[in-house]
C-alpha cells in the first residue's frame, strides 16, 4: 500500500519542520517528505489541505481497563478510541486486576493488542507482586514479555526500604522506574486538595507536602541508586521547583503531567463534580499556572491522557466515593492545543509534547516522520470545534470534567504502521 | 384623578361599631386577621370596650392555595391570648370577598380550641362569594369587578381609607 | 426544572428549590427562613400544634448515616406541617445488597415523594442527590459528612437572633473541631451573609482546616485570647474518635485548653450566650455549670429547631 499524504501542513517538532509538505508512504514507512520519490505510484491519497499532519501521538498512561475491569471499558473500546484521538502508541499502567506481575499477563495483553492492528501497545509491569509494595516482580522476566518500563500506579510502598530496593534492582537492568510520589500516609482517605475548596466543601484532603515530601524521597533514592526515574502526574508548584532544580544537577529524570492538571484547578470542582475527582487531585490555580509554565520551559517533559474509562455506578456517587480518573485519550490532542494557544506558543509545541518527548521516555524509535521511520501519522484539523458529548466519545468511559465543553481539534485520519486505521470524515459537521 | 369611588372608610367603621355594639359583651372575644382585620378589630376593641385581649390571626398556614402560590414571605404570628374554649368570637376582616380567607381563619381557631360560637364582622362586603359564609357585620357593601382589588390603608396617623387597586 | 448552576439550590427567580448548604443563600432568603420560623414558633405552643400545609406530601427521612436527634426533629417538623413522613435508615438496607444511592433515590421517587430530608456520611451527597431527582422532588440536606448541616446553621442564626436582635454589631465564637465540622461551616456562611463582623473560630491547629481563614474568619489557636469579649459562643461537639489518632492527645488536656468553662466564659461579654448543636460531651468540650448555666440558650436551640425546619419545609413545598 502506497500512501500519498497531500497539501498538509506538516508538523514534526523532531526535524523542526513545520511548513506545507507531503508525505510519501510505501511498506509501512515514511519513504519521502516533501518531493515524491521516482517512480511513486499511489494507491491512496489524503488530501489533508487545511489540516495538520503530525506523528502519531505517544501517549504515557493508557488505561485499557483489561484484565479485570471489562464491565468499565475493554480492550476493543478503548483502543478504538485512542485512534480515534489520534495515538498511535501507548503506554498502559500495571493496575489491571490481576496487576501485570507476571509474563503471562502482559504477553497476553500484547498478543491481544497487537491482533487489533490499531495503535502500540507498550505495558508498564508491576514494581511489586500485586502492586502491594513488598515483593519484587520478575523485572528481567516482564520485561523480555514486553514491558517497557516498571511502576507501581497509584499503589504505595510498604516502605522506603522496598523503594530502594526496588530501584537498585531496576537500576542493575537500566530499567527505567516510573513513579508517581505521593505519601501514603499524607495523602491519607483524602480526596481533593488540601486548599480553600476542601475547606468550604469539607472533603477529606490531600496536601502538597504529601507529593513533596514523597518526590523528594524518590529524588535521593534516584541520585543514590542510579535508577532512571520518571516522574508520573506531578502536580505541585513545589514539585515542578524540585524536578526542575534536580534537572539543572544533573539527574536523568523525566517527567509527565495528565492533561486535565494543565487546565483545571480545584476550583472546578464547583459543587463536588465527581467528574473531577481525579489522582493526583486537582490542586490550586497557582499550582496549575506552575504546571503550565513548567511543560513550557521543559521541566515538564510530556503531557499523557491518563486515562482513565470509568463506569457510571462507580462515578455518580457522592464526590468521595467516586472513583477517581476521567476519560481523556480523545481529549489529549484538543487539551494539547489548548494549553500552547493559551500559553502563547507554537502549535509545534503542543506536538512535542504528545509524540517526540513521551517516545523518549518510553525510549521507543516513534513520534517523528523523518524518511525511513514507520508511519505512524495522525491528522487533524486544528480549527474543527466539537462539543463533548457521550456520543461524541468512542471511549466507553464518558467521565470528563469536559463534559458538554466545546473543544477545538479533531483528528481525521489515524495511520499506523502505513495503515490507515481510523478514517472520519469531519467537515460535514463543522 | 377621579375621586374615590369607595366609601370612606371611618365612616364604614363608626357604623359598624354602632352596628356591633348591642351584639357584644366584654367577654366577646376579637380576632383580626392580618394586616387590615387587625387594624379594624385594634379600633373596635377600644370602642366596645372589650376585656379579653386582642386576638390576631395570620392564616397563611391554612391557605387552600398554597399548593398553587406557595408560602407569602412576610408571615405573622397569629396570637390568641386567651381561652377559646367556649369562647363566643368575632372575626373582624377589610374585605369580605371569596370567603376563603374565613374559611382558613375559621380552621385555624379550631386548632386552639372549640367556640361557643363565631361571628364575622367586615367593613365592606364586595360579594363573590365561593363559599357558604355571609357576615354577621358588614360596614357597606360594595360592588367591584373581578379584576378590581379593595384594600384598606392605613396612614401615619392611624386613619384608615379604602384603595381600588386593578390587577 | 432550572436550577442556577453557579447555586443549584435556588430557581430562576432566585427562590429556595432544594437546601443544600448555606453558602452563598441570599440574606433575602436566610431572613425569609428566620421570619418564617417566628411564626411556626407561635404553632408549637398551641394545643394543636399542627398546619394542614402539607397535607397530603409525602416527605422521606432518608438517612445514609444514623442519627436519630436530627431525624426526629425533621420527622415532629414534617407531622406539625400535616406531611405523610416515611423513615428509612437505609445504611442497613438496601446499601449492603449493593443498591447504589442513585437507585434508591429512583425507587422512593416511584413512590410519589414530594420530599427527601437526606443525611450522608459523605461531603456533597445532598448534591448528587439533587441533581437527579425529578424536578417537582425537593431536597433537604440534614448534614452531608464535613460539608453542611444548613438547618443546624439557620436555627442557631434563629437563635442568636432571638437573643440579639441583630447580627452587624457581634462577635461570635466558634469553638473546638471545626476541621470536621458541618455545623461549623454552615455557621459561618450564614454569620458571614447576615452580615456579623466579626466571627472567630477558636481550636488546636490540628482541628483547623487549612486556609480557613479564606472563609471570613479569625483564628485564635488561644481560646482565652479567643473568647475575650465575644456575644455569642457556639461550643462544637467533639467526637470520641477524634482522640484515637494524633490529632489530639486526651479529652483531658482538650477540656483543660479549649473546654468551655465558668472562667473561661467570664472572659466573654457577660451577657454573653453559648450555644450546642448537641449532643453534648460534658466535661469534654463543655462544662456542666455552663450548660446549665444562666448564659446556656442550648434547651431553646431545640424548640427553635422544629419551627426551623418547618420553615423550610413550607417555603420549599410552596416553590
Amino acid at each position: 500500500m502506497k500512501i500519498h499524504i497531500k497539501s498538509g501542513r506538516l508538523v514534526d517538532p523532531r526535524n523542526g519542520i513545520d511548513a506545507q509538505r507531503d508525505l510519501y508512504l510505501a511498506a509501512g514507512r515514511v519513504v519521502a517528505v516533501g518531493d515524491a520519490p521516482a517512480g511513486f505510484s499511489a494507491n491512496r491519497v489524503i488530501d489533508a489541505a487545511g489540516k495538520i499532519v503530525c506523528p502519531g501521538l505517544v501517549d504515557l498512561a493508557v488505561r485499557l481497563r483489561e484484565p479485570g475491569y471489562e464491565y468499565m471499558a475493554t480492550l476493543e473500546s478503548e483502543m478504538e478510541a485512542a485512534i480515534a484521538g489520534g495515538i498511535t502508541s501507548l503506554a498502559c499502567p500495571p493496575d489491571t486486576d490481576p496487576a501485570l506481575d507476571e509474563p503471562g499477563l502482559v504477553e497476553m495483553l500484547k498478543f491481544r493488542a497487537k491482533n487489533l492492528n490499531q495503535a502500540h501497545v507498550y505495558p508498564v509491569g508491576a514494581l511489586t507482586v500485586g502492586l502491594k509494595g513488598a515483593r519484587l516482580t520478575e523485572m528481567a522476566e516482564l520485561r523480555d514479555a514486553g514491558c517497557v518500563a516498571f511502576s507501581q500506579a497509584e499503589a504505595p510502598f510498604a516502605d522506603n526500604q522496598v523503594l530502594m530496593h526496588a530501584l537498585e534492582y531496576a537500576a542493575t537492568f537500566g530499567f527505567p522506574v516510573w513513579l508517581r510520589p505521593q505519601d501514603p500516609a499524607l495523602a491519607g482517605s483524602g480526596v481533593a486538595h488540601d486548599g480553600e475548596v476542601a475547606t468550604r466543601l469539607g472533603l477529606p484532603a490531600i496536601p502538597s507536602t504529601a507529593e513533596v515530601i514523597a518526590l523528594s524521597t524518590i529524588l535521593i533514592l534516584a541520585r543514590e541508586t542510579g535508577a532512571r526515574i520518571h516522574i508520573a502526574r506531578l502536580s505541585s508548584a513545589e514539585g515542578v521547583a524540585m524536578v526542575r532544580d534536580a534537572k539543572a544537577r544533573g539527574l536523568p529524570v523525566s517527567c509527565d503531567i495528565g492533561i486535565h492538571h494543565a487546565h483545571l484547578s480545584e476550583m472546578d470542582i464547583a459543587y463536588f463534580d465527581p467528574n473531577c475527582h481525579l489522582s493526583p487531585p486537582l490542586r490550586s490555580l497557582r499550582d496549575r499556572d506552575a504546571l503550565r509554565a513548567g511543560l513550557a520551559d521543559g521541566t515538564i517533559d510530556a503531557l499523557c491522557s491518563d486515562h482513565t474509562p470509568v463506569d457510571e455506578d462507580v462515578k455518580q456517587l457522592p464526590f468521595a466515593e467516586a472513583e477517581a480518573g476521567a476519560t481523556g485519550v480523545e481529549l489529549l490532542l484538543p487539551l494539547a492545543l489548548k494549553w500552547a494557544a493559551e500559553s502563547q506558543l507554537p502549535l509545534a509545541a503542543a506536538i512535542e509534547r504528545i509524540t517526540v518527548r513521551p517516545a523518549a521516555i518510553l525510549g521507543i524509535d516513534a513520534g517523528h516522520l523523518t524518511a525511513g521511520a514507520a508511519a505512524d501519522i495522525c491528522i487533524f484539523d486544528p480549527g474543527h470545534h466539537w462539543r463533548v458529548t457521550p456520543d461524541a466519545l468512542r471511549s466507553q468511559g464518558k467521565n470528563t470534567p469536559y463534559s458538554g465543553f466545546e473543544l477545538c481539534g479533531r483528528v481525521s485520519h489515524t495511520l499506523v504502521g502505513g495503515n490507515i486505521v481510523y478514517e472520519k470524515n469531519i467537515n460535514k459537521n463543522k | 384623578m377621579p375621586a374615590n369611588p369607595l366609601p370612606d372608610a371611618e365612616q364604614l367603621l363608626a357604623s359598624l361599631t354602632d352596628r356591633m355594639r348591642p351584639a357584644v359583651g366584654p367577654d366577646t372575644g376579637l380576632v383580626g386577621i392580618h394586616t387590615g382585620g387587625v387594624w379594624l378589630a385594634e379600633r373596635l376593641h377600644r370602642a366596645l370596650g372589650i376585656k379579653l385581649p386582642l386576638g390576631t390571626l395570620d392564616v397563611s398556614f391554612y391557605r387552600d392555595d398554597f399548593n398553587k402560590k406557595g408560602l407569602r414571605r412576610n408571615v405573622k404570628s397569629s396570637d390568641i391570648p386567651f381561652d377559646v374554649d367556649g369562647c363566643d368570637l368575632v372575626i373582624v376582616d377589610d374585605v369580605l370577598y371569596t370567603g376563603r380567607t374565613i374559611r382558613a381563619a375559621m380552621n385555624e381557631l379550631f386548632d386552639y380550641g372549640r367556640p361557643a360560637r363565631i361571628r364575622l364582622a367586615t367593613l365592606v362586603d364586595r360579594g363573590g362569594r365561593e363559599l357558604p359564609i355571609c357576615a354577621d357585620f358588614a360596614g357597606a357593601t360594595v360592588g367591584a369587578a373581578a379584576d378590581e382589588n379593595i384594600e384598606l390603608a392605613r396612614d401615619a396617623q392611624g386613619l384608615l381609607s379604602l384603595q381600588l387597586n386593578r390587577n | 426544572m432550572w436550577l442556577d448552576p453557579a447555586n443549584p439550590q435556588l430557581n430562576k427567580n432566585g427562590e429556595l428549590h432544594h437546601l443544600l448548604s448555606l453558602e452563598g443563600l441570599p440574606a433575602g432568603v436566610l431572613r425569609q427562613i428566620l421570619d418564617t420560623a417566628e411564626s411556626f414558633v407561635g404553632v408549637t405552643q398551641r394545643e394543636v400544634k399542627k398546619v394542614p400545609l402539607l397535607r397530603g406530601k409525602a416527605v422521606f427521612n432518608l438517612f445514609f448515616e444514623p442519627s436519630t436527634r436530627t431525624r426526629t426533629t425533621f420527622e415532629i417538623a414534617a407531622k406539625r406541617l400535616s406531611a405523610d413522613v416515611i423513615n428509612l435508615a437505609i445504611n442497613v438496607s438496601s446499601q449492603s445488597k449493593g443498591e447504589s444511592v442513585l437507585d434508591t433515590v429512583a425507587n422512593l421517587a416511584a413512590m410519589q415523594a414530594d420530599m427527601f430530608i437526606v443525611r450522608h456520611a459523605a461531603s456533597g451527597a445532598p448534591y448528587m442527590i439533587a441533581k437527579h431527582v425529578a424536578p417537582e422532588i425537593h431536597v433537604v440536606n440534614a448534614g452531608d459528612g464535613r460539608h453542611a448541616h444548613p438547618t443546624q446553621g439557620l436555627l442557631d442564626m434563629y437563635t442568636i437572633r432571638h437573643y440579639k436582635g441583630d447580627f452587624t454589631q457581634l462577635r461570635v465564637a466558634i469553638v473546638g473541631d471545626i476541621l470536621h465540622s458541618r455545623v461549623a461551616r454552615s455557621q459561618i456562611h450564614a454569620l458571614t451573609t447576615l452580615g456579623c463582623p466579626e466571627i472567630r473560630v477558636i481550636g488546636p491547629k490540628t482541628l483547623l482546616p487549612s486556609q480557613v481563614d479564606r472563609l471570613g474568619v479569625q483564628v485564635y489557636p488561644d481560646m482565652k485570647r479567643g473568647l475575650k469579649d465575644v456575644d455569642v459562643v457556639m461550643m462544637l461537639r467533639l467526637q470520641n474518635e477524634r482522640m484515637k489518632g494524633a490529632l489530639l492527645p486526651s479529652a483531658q488536656e482538650f477540656y483543660k485548653y479549649y473546654g468551655l468553662t465558668e472562667d473561661k466564659l467570664a472572659l466573654a461579654k457577660p451577657d454573653a450566650i453559648v450555644l450546642h448543636p448537641g449532643p453534648m460531651n460534658r466535661g469534654v468540650e463543655i462544662d456542666s455549670s455552663v450548660a446549665d448555666g444562666k448564659q446556656s440558650v442550648i434547651l431553646p436551640q431545640v424548640t427553635f429547631g422544629i419551627a426551623i425546619r418547618m420553615a423550610v419545609m413550607s417555603i420549599l413545598a410552596g416553590n
